[in-house]
């Protein structure tokens, strides 16, 4: 490794491989919308509306669900592009910004984030070295070093730096933008990495090299990734462990394989059938569920998929459902009333 | 009626711009019966959206060199002028697209709008172009059609205006349907819903529908046919059986085996290495060679020949190997 | 390295392209414009003009003659005529460039600096501090920019540092409703918020990201005021509130030969001439700048 930035506390593993990396508590964010005259605020979109997970250390967790479910919002909540109105972030057992726990400057070398956009988020007047050496620089590494590091970055990205360190944003395919901005999230040697849906603007074949990138350097450099998408295929491809989102709350979290195999919430049994098949002899016959998810400006009381649930009951639009691991597998939660024996819904595990 | 629906031969579409020129459709040829669905599958800039857009004449013409011979219904629409392609377009053909807030005017509500394309089309008055608008609401199961003939477009979610626009296409009752990712902005549990509501609503109207799409899995859902398309030309056709099961042309292989499905984890994606071509500057051998494990120097210098694989199933391919998936 | 990495090397597809700036993509479009070329020519040439005036003026600008007053174009010794003191008008025009252009640039300049400052600032912290600055802007902008310009102009009394000041606060409004808003696009887009990710400050930010993406258009915005501010100065003078006799400068000899339209319309106009001249080079300049960067990316 090049010269490094000074260290800091945070630099070794504090809390012990028991520890999860990232521990997200009650986390909640609601933003106004404002209208009128006099700039009031007439209406709230429940963003993320008090949601609880773990991330441990060297795992990916996936992040599932459809627009308006707050997935996007608890990316930038994570990296602190936007402050929680509740709710705490433990990053390896420290809480940020708090006297006792970790500077956000400090959070800030730590945990990184790929976006969406390869584009967008990249200055396009300046060339690929300046835009991966921005970040170490604001940490205090020499110009010089700084650049080292770039280059270093762009041969780990699969770039080859005599080729890409002097070019524009605009001269770069699109895959080719992702890697260089997957080598800017790399480039403080982050712990963590948001990925915001990184490859969904991608085309299938170079979605593939993206993918493959990714777990490469996961593995070589020991990564933790939150791995955020619609795409229900890549986040099983990509995942150890999957949380199913719903209108800014937790539908369901648990191992891949139990959410893909044993889907505990209907929710996600929907959209695992919303799949589209890719066997031309069996096509999907029947919509699992109807109807567009609601908006989240006034999202529906009691459980909020309870509106277009097929096993929607009285108690469901009542009482917000807790989430709760299901019987015989701890790992595996589920926030649905059917899990839970005397929720007052004729289907509960007991009764079903 | 005999003979094909849709006869698209030589197909050839150029861009021009003062800094260059860009070959987005080089040579394509399909042909479509009544009543048929072809998926025409292919990633950005594949010339999918503009083989689509050439079919109705959208694409603006102070830039764009269409060549080649396209026939729909007995109309040639290269040749059209103004007033027959505003016959043609919406009464013998229209179009879907992904983005719904392009196909509808803001300021007037969806129900008029539904109305004045058929009265645009036919010879009816505004209560009988109303009744339609109601009946193709109701039909494209708009909950409560009745209420939401008096909405605005932007009074309804995502799903319900992808509805209202379908409504709005099918209203004249088209022979052609060309749908452009229709479904690739909505969210998973709709999009199935959508492409089920299509695939019903073509058997009904009994209309054959060109539906272009990058998503594999949505091609599945819907097609008859399939055709991939890479570089501007058709690399592979055939049955969504044949294209799928019995791959032939190393891209759409390629392109299977990279799209990620089922439960692949723990494998290593094989991706196809390289990016798309430059539609300015083409190779002169098959397009797809600088990225093909296979290709040899005649790849690289020629143009491959169609080679027949089964009955309606051919690539464009110097050396095509079937592997059966 | 590792083996894995050098595997993905080949799957990146990478084609080795002469790379080259925005800049110079822009200088190079901006170089295929004929008009906007023919007119930086002129400007230069108008420039050089006025900057070598001692070398290359024919006469001295002050001096006149009673007997030689407003003579025609073309008189011999007077290439241009004389004007209402007889002094050479050829000789004025030359030197007249220079308080001319320098009116037209430096108010423009000032206001740059100072407005894109208050838009940047604006546009990036937004909030209340956005409200602050631009409603206090918008008062300013109601007002005509002539008035304001006269209005000031008369506040604060005549001469060439009080123009140029009431013309900077005349600029300085619209050029920071330009930054303002290039700002809170170039704030939204998705660089920003890594640059806000990897722990960079707002001054960092501000320097590194924003500058280089907002300079360009409200630069180009900019010169198209200097023929503006070339103008409003001339009419300063034109009133009796900018530069005062008998300095040369175009404004100022276009209001002491107006009496001289009737006896000598054509050397009367000259003045007119050179600042019409000079305004459409500028704008014809600033519009070729303009579509030079408007490169679609």
């Amino acid at each position: 490794m090049s010269a490094s930035i000074p260290q800091g506390i945070a630099d070794e593993d504090i809390g012990g491989p028991a520890q999860p990396l990232l521990s997200i508590r009650g986390l909640v964010k609601h933003f106004p919308i404002k209208g009128g005259v006099l700039n009031r605020t007439v209406a709230v979109v429940q963003a993320v509306d008090g949601i609880d997970f773990d991330v441990a250390k060297g795992e990916t967790l996936g992040i599932v669900g459809e627009s308006g479910c707050g997935k996007s919002t608890t990316a930038r909540l994570l990296v602190r592009l936007i402050d929680p109105d509740a709710g705490e972030v433990l990053y390896d057992g420290l809480k940020i910004g708090a006297q006792d726990g970790l500077d956000l400057r400090e959070m800030r070398r730590h945990v990184q984030m790929v976006f969406q956009d390869s584009f967008a988020s990249l200055n396009p007047r300046l060339t690929i070295e300046d835009s991966i050496s921005f970040g170490p620089k604001v940490h205090g590494l020499g110009a010089k070093e700084a650049k080292a590091r770039a280059r270093e970055l762009l041969q780990q990205v699969g770039l080859n730096p005599n080729l890409f360190v002097r070019r524009y944003p605009h001269e770069l395919s699109g895959g080719q933008r992702q890697r260089v901005n997957i080598a800017r999230a790399l480039a403080l040697r982050p712990r963590l990495v948001i990925l915001d849906e990184a490859v969904s603007a991608l085309d299938k074949s170079v979605e593939a090299q993206v993918l493959n990138l990714l777990q490469d350097l996961k593995a070589e450099l020991g990564l933790t990734y939150v791995f955020i998408s619609h795409d229900l295929n890549v986040v099983r491809y990509m995942s150890d462990r999957v949380m199913v989102m719903y209108l800014g709350r937790v539908a369901e979290i648990g191992p891949v394989d139990a959410i893909y195999g044993n889907p505990r919430h209907p929710y996600t049994k929907a959209l695992l059938s919303a799949m589209p098949s890719m066997d031309p002899d069996a096509r999907t016959q029947e919509a699992p569920i109807a109807g567009d998810p609601p908006n989240p400006i006034n999202p529906p009381a009691g459980c909020r998929f309870h509106t277009r649930c097929p096993f929607s009951e009285p108690v469901c639009a009542a009482k917000v459902p807790d989430l709760a691991a299901v019987a015989g597998d701890a790992k595996h939660a589920v926030a649905c009333h059917m899990n839970v024996a005397g929720s007052g819904h004729s289907r509960t595990a007991g009764a079903a | 009626m005999t003979g094909p629906l849709v006869s698209v031969e030589g197909l050839r579409v150029l861009f021009k711009s003062a800094d260059r020129t860009v070959h987005a459709v080089n040579g394509v040829d399909f042909a479509l019966q009544p009543g048929e669905v072809l998926g025409l599958l292919g990633e950005s800039g594949s010339g999918k959206s503009v083989t689509l857009k050439a079919l109705l004449r959208l694409l603006p013409a102070s830039r764009t060199t269409l060549s080649g011979k396209v026939t729909v219904a007995g109309h040639d629409v290269l040749s059209m002028d103004e007033r027959a392609l505003r016959q043609y377009r919406g009464g013998v053909v229209s179009m879907i697209f992904q983005e719904p807030m392009l196909a509808f005017d803001p300021v007037f509500t969806v129900g008029d709008q539904i109305a004045e394309a058929v009265m645009r089309h036919e010879d009816v008055g505004r209560a009988a172009a109303r009744g339609r608008a109601l009946e193709m609401l109701e039909r494209v199961r708009i909950p409560s059609a009745k209420r939401r003939l008096d909405a605005y477009p932007h009074e309804m979610s995502g799903g319900m205006r992808q509805r209202a626009m379908i409504a709005l296409a099918l209203a004249c009752k088209p022979q052609l349907l060309l749908a452009d990712e229709p479904t690739t902005a909505l969210d998973a549990t709709v999009q199935i819903q959508i492409l089920l509501l299509l695939r019903e609503l073509q058997k009904e109207f009994g209309m054959a529908v060109i539906f272009v799409t990058h998503d594999v899995g949505v091609a599945v859902e819907v097609s008859d046919r399939m055709a991939v398309m890479y570089g501007g030309r058709i690399v592979e056709r055939g049955s969504a059986a044949d294209v799928i099961r019995r791959t032939a042309h190393p891209y759409p292989q390629g392109l299977l085996a990279s799209t990620v499905h089922g439960a692949m984890r723990g494998t290593r994606l094989e991706a196809i290495p390289g990016a798309p071509p430059d539609l300015s500057r083409m190779p002169t051998g098959c397009a797809f060679a600088p990225r093909c494990r296979l290709a040899d120097d005649t790849c690289r210098s020629v143009a491959p020949p169609i080679a027949a694989l089964a009955p309606g199933h051919e690539a464009e391919c110097h050396q095509p190997r079937v592997l059966s998936a | 390295m590792s083996a894995a990495s050098a595997a993905v090397s080949s799957e990146a597809g990478q084609v080795p392209v002469a790379s080259r700036g925005y800049w110079s993509n822009v200088l190079r479009r901006l170089a295929r414009d004929k008009v906007a070329m023919a007119c930086l020519a002129v400007l230069v040439l108008i420039l050089l003009a006025a900057i070598f005036a001692p070398l290359i003026a024919p006469g001295d600008p002050y001096r006149g003659s009673i007997i030689r007053r407003l003579r025609p174009i073309g008189t011999e010794g007077y290439p241009l005529g004389t004007d209402e003191l007889g002094r050479d008008m050829l000789t004025r025009l030359i030197y007249g460039g220079r308080l001319s252009l320098f009116m037209g640039i430096v108010p423009v300049l000032n206001a740059f600096l100072i407005g894109t400052f208050l838009g940047v600032v604006a546009g990036y912290v937004g909030g209340k501090t956005n409200m602050a600055i631009m409603r206090t802007i918008d008062v300013f902008y109601a007002f005509p920019s002539v008035l304001l310009a006269i209005a000031i102009s008369g506040a604060l009394g005549a001469g060439i540092f009080n123009s140029i000041v009431s013309l900077t606060v005349v600029f300085i409004p619209p050029i920071a409703r330009v930054a303002e808003s290039v700002t809170t696009q170039v704030r939204n887009l998705d660089f920003v918020d890594a640059a806000r990710a990897s722990g960079a400050g707002a001054l960092t930010i501000i320097r590194v990201h924003i500058l280089g993406n907002v300079l360009g258009p409200v630069f180009v915005y900019a010169t198209g005021l200097v023929s503006v501010s070339m103008i409003l100065a001339s009419g300063l003078s034109f009133l009796g509130l900018g530069t005062k006799p008998p300095e040369a400068e175009w404004g100022l000899m276009l209001n002491t030969l107006r009496t001289a339209i009737y006896v000598q319309p054509a050397v009367a106009a000259l003045p007119g001439a050179m600042i019409f001249v000079t305004s459409i080079c500028f704008n014809l300049f600033s519009d070729g700048l303009r579509s030079a960067m408007d490169v679609k990316l």
